[in-house]
Formats: C-alpha cells, sequence, structure tokens
C-alpha cells in the first residue's frame, strides 16, 4: 500500500515521462531540446555580450571568460599535455560548459512553473540520451585523437605494459563511455528527484540544503566529464617509451 | 503499470533511447564549433598576446636591470682606479715635496757652513795680522826701552 502511494508521488513528479517530438518516422524527447535550447542561448548571449569589446586591459565580463578561458586551458593542458592540447580545448571547453550549464540551468531555474502537456522541463543531462551522445563523443574523441597522432601505432597503447592488459583495455572501450554516460545521468537525475522528493514532502526550508548540495553536485560533475574526456585524450595521444 | 513505465520500455521511461541522442550529439558538435569561433579563438588570442606582451617585457626589464648592474661594476672600477690614481699623485706629491724640502735645506746648510767657514777665516786672519802688529809694536816698544836705558846710561 505505501509503496503504491510512493510510487504514485514518483508519478507525480513525472519521472521518465516525456514530452514527445514526433518528425517524420523519429520520435525526440522535446522537452531536452527546449531546456538545452533557452541554456545555450543564454550562454551564447551572455559569451558575446562578454568578447564583444576585448581590450588588453580586460573588464568586467572579459574579466570572468578570460579566468573562464584560463581555467579551460589548464584543466585541457595538465590532462592532455603541452603538444596536442590546443587541438583539443573548444572541445573540452564545450563539454565542460553544456555539462555545467545544463546541471546549473535545471538545478537553478524553476521549471516546474512551466506546464507542459507532458513529462517536465529539466536539466538536459538528467536525459540518457544526453549523457550517451556526450559519451559517445569523447569516444570518437580519443580514437580520432590517437589515430589522427599516431597513425597505427595508436594500438600500441592496448598492449602497452604486456600485451596481458588487450582484453581489459578492449574492455576499457566499453566501460569509458558507460561510466561517463551513467555516472553523468545518475547524479543530476537523482539531485533532481531528490529535491523533486523533499519539496513533494516538505515544501520549505528543508529542501534548500539539498539544493545546495545539488548545486555542488553539478559542478562537480561538469569538471569531473571534462577532465575524464581530457584524460581519456591525453592517454591516447601519449607517446609510450 | 507505473512501476513499468519506470524502467521504460516501449512508450517513455528513465531509459528511452531514440532519435534524441544523434540529434544531440549534432548539437553538441555544433557548439564546439559556435564556441570555438565566438569565445576560445578570441579569448585565447587576446589572452596569449597579453602573455606574449608581458612575458617580453619582463625579458626586456631583466635584460635591462643586468645592463644596469654592469654600468654599475664598470663605474665602481673607474672610481676605484681613479681613488688609486689619485693617491699615487698625492703621494708623488708628497715625495717630490719632500725631496725639494731636503735639497733646499741641504744647499741652505752648506751656504750657512761656507759663510760660517769664510768668517771664520776671515776672523783668524785679522786675529793673526793684529797680533803680528802688537808683537812688532811690542817689538818696537822693547827696543825704544832698550835705547832708552842704554842712552840713559
Amino acid at each position: 500500500m505505501f509503496f503504491n502511494s510512493l510510487l504514485t508521488n514518483f508519478a507525480a513528479l513525472e519521472v521518465g515521462q516525456h514530452l514527445y517530438w514526433q518528425i517524420g518516422n523519429i520520435r525526440l524527447h522535446g522537452q531536452v531540446f527546449l531546456t538545452s535550447w533557452i541554456l545555450l542561448g543564454a550562454l551564447l548571449v551572455f559569451i558575446s555580450l562578454g568578447t564583444k569589446k576585448m581590450e588588453n586591459d580586460p573588464k568586467g565580463l572579459q574579466n570572468l571568460l578570460e579566468f573562464l578561458w584560463d581555467y579551460i586551458r589548464d584543466l585541457a593542458r595538465t590532462q592532455i599535455g603541452e603538444k596536442v592540447y590546443r587541438d583539443w580545448m573548444p572541445f573540452i571547453g564545450t563539454l565542460f560548459l553544456f555539462v555545467f550549464v545544463s546541471n546549473w540551468g535545471g538545478a537553478l531555474i524553476p521549471w516546474r512553473l512551466i506546464k507542459l502537456p507532458s513529462g517536465e522541463l529539466g536539466a538536459p543531462t538528467a536525459d540518457i540520451n544526453t549523457t550517451i551522445a556526450l559519451a559517445l563523443l569523447v569516444s570518437l574523441s580519443y580514437f580520432y585523437a590517437g589515430l589522427s597522432n599516431k597513425g597505427w601505432r595508436y594500438f600500441e597503447y592496448y598492449v602497452h605494459p604486456t600485451p596481458i592488459m588487450l582484453p581489459f583495455k578492449i574492455l576499457e572501450d566499453f566501460t569509458k563511455p558507460l561510466s561517463l554516460s551513467f555516472r553523468l545521468f545518475g547524479n543530476i537525475l537523482a539531485d533532481e528527484l531528490v529535491v523533486g522528493v523533499l519539496v513533494f514532502l516538505v515544501p520549505l526550508i528543508l529542501p534548500i540544503p539539498v539544493m545546495f548540495l545539488g548545486l555542488f553536485t553539478s559542478a562537480i560533475q561538469a569538471l569531473i566529464f571534462a577532465t575524464l574526456a581530457a584524460y581519456y585524450i591525453g592517454e591516447a595521444v601519449e607517446e609510450h617509451h | 503499470m507505473l512501476a513499468f513505465n519506470f524502467f521504460g520500455a516501449t512508450e517513455g521511461g528513465l531509459f528511452d533511447i531514440n532519435a534524441t541522442l544523434p540529434l544531440m550529439a549534432i548539437q553538441v558538435v555544433a557548439l564546439t564549433y559556435i564556441l570555438n569561433s565566438l569565445f576560445f579563438k578570441p579569448v585565447g588570442n587576446v589572452v596569449e598576446k597579453r602573455e606574449k606582451f608581458v612575458s617580453n617585457n619582463i625579458i626586456e626589464a631583466k635584460n635591462k636591470l643586468s645592463e644596469v648592474k654592469k654600468l654599475e661594476a664598470d663605474l665602481l672600477n673607474q672610481l676605484q682606479s681613479a681613488r688609486s690614481e689619485a693617491l699615487r699623485i698625492v703621494n708623488e706629491a708628497e715625495n717630490e715635496s719632500d725631496k725639494l724640502y731636503k735639497e733646499a735645506l741641504e744647499l741652505a746648510n752648506n751656504e750657512a757652513n761656507a759663510s760660517k767657514e769664510k768668517a771664520r777665516l776671515e776672523i783668524e786672519s785679522q786675529t793673526s795680522a793684529a797680533r803680528d802688529q802688537l808683537s812688532k809694536q811690542a817689538d818696537d816698544l822693547s827696543e825704544l826701552i832698550v835705547n832708552r836705558l842704554i842712552l840713559e846710561k
């Protein structure tokens, strides 16, 4: 009985409900695209405002953007290495910004106030499609980075210390995107659910610490995702001697 | 029914994977290019230009500082040599004046000695002349006395 009512409560939170868009034969999760367009639009507006008048003596928004750029460069440089980090910095930075903006946007903006016919708006990263898309892009990137930098010698990596490592390294190619996507998806969805359930049960004060925790987790997840992506690419381009 | 939908199979659910995935991937790739041209390139240019400017200035300042240090050492050397030169000149002058003084002193001494000697000789000759005259007068006188005595007799 209790279990049933709990499920009904979850149902009130509309877990796993989607706003479907049907285009020809394909079906899309509309709410994911809606929130991502709003958040990315805001991000692009923010960035265009900050880079409109670039000066040698930075002021205001340019300062913040330069700090962000420096942060991303340090992240890419420490993980990928001095030689090729420049090529991958935009990709790593985009991953970081996309995940960060999605996570924080999902946590900070009261999407629930906007009623949809089905499903509800929320962090785009709380949808498994988004996180798998990001993780697969990371997989493609590190394969591409390894092959374009080292040619066929990239596959030496699979037998690097000893050939015994071969099965584990092959397995890693599957576990990397799996862990990347599910870590992000799980963390963000869990945060949304915890906050949702708490708000549902105790609408006042009590959810606030959990919301702060959620913001913290969101930022950490963005950092982890970008760092791991950079680390995988760095691992692929690293020269073994 | 709800529990079934929770882990989603046919319609809806948490793990409902569909065309959202590839479209989201395309969207992220497009975002990468947009952010690259809007954010990473322009900000990178500005930051790296500034970093180059700063490091150039640091190098230049270091060069200037070393130049200053070199000049300072140079000047110190010059000062040192000038000081020793001055000391040398002063010593030389002192020696010179000392020598001159000694020479002059010797000359004066000699002159004084010579004139003293001359005066002594003159005194001596005058003394002997006086003595001669005196003894002649004594002789004359004694002759006169003798003559008188002889005459009285």
